[in-house]
């Protein structure tokens, strides 16, 4: 298969630098793109059909379609590299932070340059202090080799590109809570509409977009949206990072065409369970997703694939379910992270979610009721899409209303037994 | 107009709108918590979830929040459906899995939202059966109290905090279900509007301290519909007693005045009623020593002193009633009535009221400051003299970035979107004080100037409007600039705005904000101009007319009076100790009306025990010429009765057989309506006392009204009559009908299911809108559509004080300057000492520190006081704090040298 995103990282996962990346084919998209007008830009990016790779699947190209252009466009524009990879069991974005900043930066002039935006941030995890260091080194050399600051390439065009490194909460990985925390607010969501396309940080218009979606740009210039689509085995174009974690033979990511199969991913990539121990469950694209069991092994892991099975893709980065770990104490651990990473401001998460921690706690611990189960469902119907805020709560809740679906009796096992059955004493 | 469809039924709703506030605005119940009428719609709480659906035929519909959805055309919605009902009571449930359920011990039961929204919903049983969460209380100051484990995260606190009212030390910290809302560390909150936290919270977290002192529970008060007589705004307060004591204050929705909100000197200056201080019966001076009489000896003795009325002169007061000083004035003929205003007083307020009625500017309701849309203040510390203004004021500059807002098509009510497009993007407003104030931190540009000074920038701005308006000279470029840069922004505003003063003693300073509203006016745009009153009734008593306290001075210097009756004022607040001094030693005979004890107590001969506003009625003139009425709350106890009963009585006593018609309030608005020609309206200002509402009195007290057999029972087991009320339509009583009374006439908001303060939403003709029949209050002053008056013309040069001389100017405190509301504990322990402020580069050259006494002297007084560094102080000046050391009446600015002492 070709190597697309992973195509400029080395053996040693060391970057390279500007001059090495440029040689190794680096940096060709963002000439090509300043020749361009803006709005060519973004049409061949919709035409790739490139959907965004941080959970939710939205079309790149039509996001930047909402962004207001041309000489009455209020300034400056904004854009914004998601890089605040904070999902459970997600661990691809780091790769490329890590390992290609340059693909990276390459990626947002192209975008930058297609929403005429101004300035750009970098809004990174805080935790990936490997990853700042490195993407502080290599936009100090894009300015230095002159991709970025004042009137890059003779084209006209500038753009400020800042590494902001996050303070650290889940929900700065939100769109909306992202630009507050930016703006150095709570990071709470935001109300939308307006969208931040048209209102997002210090009230211009932003887009935001997560590293893997912007580190596809230069190669989607470079080679044309014909060849993207062709990359992928589904109809969502391009390739994906897929990662696995769990207890399987050889944990690990790797870049795959779009619609690699469950099955593929885990027994021909990461080497299938570890001795002794059988697949009861995946939560296929972070924690935020819901169970998929052994019957859906075959599901192709694109947008619409997982979907219909009744899960999300999410970030594409699957967390594995062995015989040997405890559903519930898995689901508890996940839950008491939603709980702790809500933001406090919509009722249903906040109240929800911790009420939820306390109820599987207490089943973990062998002080479960039968009723808890009851409960439970009712706080995953409360934080559904739509009755939230945002989507933190409705995605935290998508374990546990599959794991009360697929893992009833394990739930019911403990109650009965006022013991969790995984506990040896 | 839209129409919207609520469970099958068809309405007829305003556009721009949310639906919460649509089915508010029909009556429908709906409950909701972080929203509020007046900071808008967040969609944290998620409680008033409804079905939408999105035509006829969808019978699916999805839950939306109402409060985050437009009432868009042909909207159709469903509060009853089944899912919506469910998820609104789950909400309740979730808000309940950490709070306490402490209401017996709670001060805000029986008038919390969270009560009644829970009673709404239906929830009544909690499934958790975990441990809460808990937090610690923190000490916020005298007059507010914190018990944050009753928090449910609206928001609302932080966000009417430190969005609507510009607080800084106030905040949300942590997350998740641990949200804590208040200071980084405990200490007492900076803001002064922070007694609104006490509505603003849905439950028990603020409460009001002072009420915690002498509790009662909302539905064992009995209350009167009153307006606040701690400044000069007129704001519309409900006043509640139990036991013969004032427990509390709270909003009394008025949606032209003050609206959702007070101040806290009007929310906690009430103590005043309760206090030691209070004259309680008359006093008559007996071996130098005033010792108790009975009210029959009283009128006695008054009925002797004016037996020749030609030596009898009256001081009436700005604090006291229309009512009370037209009985006075009646009683001593118009000629010997004085205003009891000192004389540059007096003459600033005439110079102020001939401009709000010669125009062209018309005088403002502060609704409308709050919609001007470009201000420029000249001379007043609006916070610490006019404190409700000042938070219209921090709303106004929000008009001109709402425009954005509306071309992006963001509804202005969808809160955050609004602010978050208009960052720290202000509209247009200019002060220029002597001193920083506390909106600065709004204000476009600032200038800090001594009084003369600021005058002339005023002069300089209207003349950048209209070069026909006198120009300045001696003005600096960037005076100049700034002059420029004011006069461009309030003429490319839709309702510029001048506020200005009589806070600095300066008629130049009124002058010029005459002329920059003259000259806006002439550059064809229809300015406001909103001019303090220090004082409830200024205004009014200035309407009555009469000469100044110098006047009346004069009059007994000059032997043409010897007998002074004096109505709630204390001369020494309003002259020199000197002069009052000299003026009490060559009268005979002093005669006081008042509710407390004060200085000029001291001097009198006779005292007669007042009621305070709130055990008396009467009308008062607001700094925007409206005149209110306000009732009493409970019926004075003992000897106590209003002035204005006082002085029919003593005329009745003198054999003045006209007052025998003064029987009941009516019959003396009446008198003031036909005696007045400027005060013919104020018969208007409420309802008479014959008004029934379905054949009946308004009840004072709440139906469940409790302990009306027994509270009286351990004096006597019959269960007395309850007093009767002549004076208005209100009764001392639980007994009425549930109806809403006219808007001047509500004691108390209440309606069936909605026990807490939020129950105003039933009271309007819309939410946010006028209350039910109009706003209270009538307006006396509408510009003339004459030729306005010519320009003033400003003195060459400003006045300078010798080498080596320093100018004094006033500053104010919104606690300690008002005469009132200090005698509250709480006011009284946020005042501030004595002190003199100073520069500290000036502070510096004179080689004093923060501290350090200094020696200043003031009419030949020589005073020590300690230095207060304040650095936004303009250079040259010397503050004093007004109305807390005993200089008030001394006419500062004043000149004086400055030395360590």
């Amino acid at each position: 298969m070709e190597k697309v995103l992973t195509r400029y990282i080395q053996p040693d996962g060391v970057p390279l630098d500007a001059r090495a990346y440029e040689q190794a084919g680096g940096y060709q998209s963002v000439p090509k793109a300043l020749k361009m007008a803006p709005k060519e830009v973004t049409e061949i990016v919709k035409q790739s059909n490139l959907r965004g790779r941080g959970g939710a699947g939205f079309p790149t190209g039509m996001k930047w379609t909402f962004v207001p252009t041309g000489p009455n466009a209020p300034h400056p524009k904004y854009l914004c590299a998601n890089a605040d990879e904070m999902e459970p069991g997600t661990f691809k974005d780091r790769l490329l932070l890590e390992s290609a900043p340059h693909q990276l930066i390459e990626g947002m002039i192209v975008a930058a340059y297609a929403i005429e935006a101004d300035v750009a941030y970098i809004f990174v995890r805080g935790e990936y202090v490997l990853a700042i260091e490195r993407l502080q080194k290599a936009v100090a050399e894009a300015y230095n080799a002159g991709y970025l600051g004042q009137n890059i390439l003779g084209s006209g065009f500038s753009l400020q590109m800042y590494v902001h490194a996050s303070g650290g909460r889940y929900m700065c990985g939100e769109e909306t809570g992202l630009l507050n925390a930016l703006e150095g607010k709570r990071a709470n969501p935001r109300t939308k509409p307006p969208f931040p396309q048209v209102s997002g940080l210090f009230g211009k218009p932003t887009i935001v977009q997560n590293v893997e979606t912007l580190s596809n740009l230069p190669h989607i210039l470079n080679h044309g949206p014909e060849w993207f689509k062709g990359l992928s085995k589904s109809e969502d174009a391009g390739t994906k990072l897929y990662g696995v974690s769990g207890k399987v033979k050889r944990p690990g990511l790797w870049e795959l065409p779009m619609g690699t199969t469950i099955r593929e991913l885990l027994e021909e990539h990461a080497g299938g369970m570890q001795e002794g121990l059988a697949f009861r469950g995946v939560l296929p694209g972070g924690a935020s997703t819901d169970f998929l069991t052994a019957q859906h092994l075959d599901v192709k892991m694109d947008f619409g694939g997982v979907q219909k099975a009744g899960s999300r893709l999410g970030t594409g980065t699957m967390i594995v379910l062995d015989d040997r770990t405890c559903p519930v104490g898995m689901v508890r651990n996940l839950e008491h992270f939603f709980a702790q990473e809500s933001c406090g401001w919509c009722t249903p998460c906040w109240s929800g979610l911790s009420w939820a921690e306390q109820i599987l706690t207490s089943i973990e611990e062998g002080r479960g009721r039968p009723e808890d189960l009851e409960e439970l469902e009712f706080i995953c119907k409360f934080c559904a899409p739509g009755n939230t805020f945002c989507a933190l709560a409705p995605g935290a809740v998508e374990p546990l209303q599959s794991a009360l679906k697929y893992f009833r009796e394990d739930f019911e096992r403990h109650i009965l037994a006022q013991h969790c059955p995984w506990r040896t004493h | 107009m839209t129409k919207i469809f609520v469970d099958g039924k068809a309405y007829e709703v305003k556009a721009d709108q949310s639906l919460l506030q649509a089915c508010l605005s029909l009556g429908l119940n709906l409950p909701y918590f972080c929203w509020h009428p007046a900071l808008g719609s967040v969609g944290a709480c998620r409680q008033c979830a409804v079905k939408q659906f999105r035509d006829e035929k969808d019978t699916r519909g999805r839950l939306v929040m109402s409060c985050m959805t437009p009432a868009a055309d042909g909207t159709r919605i469903s509060i009853e459906d089944a899912e919506a009902a469910a998820f609104r009571k789950g909400i309740i449930e979730g808000l309940m899995l950490n709070h306490p359920h402490d209401c017996p011990v709670c001060d805000e039961g029986g008038e919390c939202h969270l009560q009644d929204m829970t009673v709404m919903t239906g929830h009544d049983y909690r499934r958790t059966r975990f441990p809460k969460r808990t937090f610690h209380n923190q000490y916020l100051g005298p007059l507010i109290n914190h018990e944050m484990n009753r928090c449910i995260q609206c928001y609302r606190c932080v966000r009417y905090y430190r969005e609507y009212a510009g607080g800084h030390d106030f905040d949300a910290f942590s997350s998740r279900s641990q949200v804590y809302f208040g200071r980084y560390q405990d200490g007492v909150l900076e803001n002064e509007f922070a007694g609104n936290l006490v509505e603003i919270c849905p439950t028990g977290v603020f409460t009001d301290k002072t009420l915690k002192r002498h509790y009662t529970r909302k539905w064992d008060l009995q209350f009167g519909p009153s307006v606040c007589v701690h400044c000069g705004l007129g704001c519309n307060i409900s006043a509640g007693e139990r036991y013969g004591t004032l427990r509390r204050i709270v909003n009394r929705y008025n949606g032209e005045v003050n609206g959702y909100f007070l101040c806290d000197r009007g929310r906690f200056g009430y103590e005043f009623v309760n206090s030691a201080e209070r004259l309680k019966q008359p006093l008559q001076r007996q071996d130098g020593k005033l010792q108790p009489i009975s009210k029959a000896r009283a009128l006695e003795a008054l009925a002797g002193l004016l037996a020749d009325p030609k030596k009898v002169i009256g001081i009436g007061s700005p604090r006291a009633s229309l009512e009370a000083n037209y009985a006075l004035r009646a009683l001593v003929g118009a000629d010997r009535f004085y205003t009891g205003l000192s004389a540059s007083a007096a003459r600033l307020t005439a110079v102020a009221l001939e401009m709000l009625r010669r125009g062209p500017a018309r005088t403002p309701s502060l609704g409308e400051i709050e919609r001007a849309d470009a201000v420029l203040i000249l001379g007043e510390d609006v916070t610490n003299v006019a404190p409700r203004m000042a938070l219209a004021l921090r709303q106004s500059v929000r008009q001109q970035p709402m425009r954005k807002a509306d071309q992006l098509k963001i509804p202005r009510w969808l809160d955050h979107p609004v602010r978050e497009l208009a960052q720290d993007q202000k509209g247009p407003l200019y002060i220029a004080t002597p001193a920083a104030t506390r909106l600065d931190d709004v204000a476009t540009e600032t200038y800090r100037a001594a009084p003369d000074k600021i005058a002339r920038l005023g002069y300089a701005v209207a003349h950048a409007l209209d070069a026909g308006a006198p120009d300045v000279a001696g003005l600096s470029e960037a005076e100049r600039s700034l002059a420029a840069r004011i006069a461009e922004a309030l003429k490319s505003a839709e309702r510029p705005l001048v506020v200005s003063g009589p806070s600095l003693n300066s008629e130049a300073i009124l002058q010029a904000a005459a002329n920059v509203a003259r000259a806006l006016s002439a550059a064809g745009r229809a300015p406001s101009l909103s001019l303090t009153a220090p004082e409830c009734n200024t205004l009014g008593v200035t309407m009555i007319g009469g000469g100044s306290l110098a006047d009346a001075f004069q009059a007994v210097k000059s032997g043409s009076a010897d007998t002074v009756i004096i109505l709630e004022n204390d001369l020494y607040r309003r002259a020199s100790a000197r002069a009052v001094d000299e003026f009490f030693s060559s009268a005979r005979h002093i005669v006081l009306l008042d509710s407390v004890t004060t200085p000029t107590v001291q001097k009198a001969e006779l005292v007669l025990p007042a009621a305070t506003f709130a055990e008396s009625d009467g009308t008062l003139v607001s700094s925007e010429g409206r005149a209110q009425r306000f009732f009493e709350v409970y019926p004075p106890v003992g000897e106590i009765q209003s002035s204005w009963r006082w002085l029919r009585d003593i005329m009745m006593a003198a054999g003045r057989r006209e007052a025998a018609a003064w029987q009941d309030l009516d019959a003396v608005v009446a008198s003031v309506s036909d005696g007045i020609p400027a005060l013919a309206a104020v018969a208007q200002a409420a309802p008479s006392a014959s008004f029934r509402l379905a054949g009946a009195k308004i009840p004072r007290e709440p139906h469940r009204y409790s302990g009306r057999t027994a509270m009286l029972a351990n004096i006597n087991v019959s269960e007395p009559k309850p007093p009767e009320d002549s004076d208005s339509s209100l009764a001392f009583s639980m007994e009425g009908v549930f109806a809403q009374p006219p808007a001047s006439l509500i004691p108390f908001f209440w309606s069936p299911g909605w026990n807490s303060i939020q129950s105003v939403n039933k009271f309007q003709e819309e939410i946010a809108g006028p209350l039910r029949g109009g706003d209270p209050g009538v307006r006396l002053l509408e510009p003339s559509a004459a030729e306005p008056r010519a320009y003033f013309t400003p003195a060459s040069e400003p006045t300078s004080g010798s080498a080596g001389e320093w100018l004094l100017v006033p500053l104010y405190h919104i606690f300690g300057s008002e005469e009132l509301s200090r005698l509250a504990p709480g006011i009284a322990e946020l005042s501030p000492q004595p002190y003199v402020a100073l520069n500290p580069e000036d502070a510096n050259a004179l080689g004093v520190q923060e501290e350090t006494s200094v020696t200043l002297s003031l009419e030949s007084v020589s005073r020590t006081l300690p230095v207060k560094l304040m650095p936004g102080l303009a250079r040259g000046l010397a503050g004093l704090p007004a109305g807390i050391l005993p200089i008030e009446g001394s006419g500062l600015p004043a000149w004086s040298r400055i030395s360590r002492a």
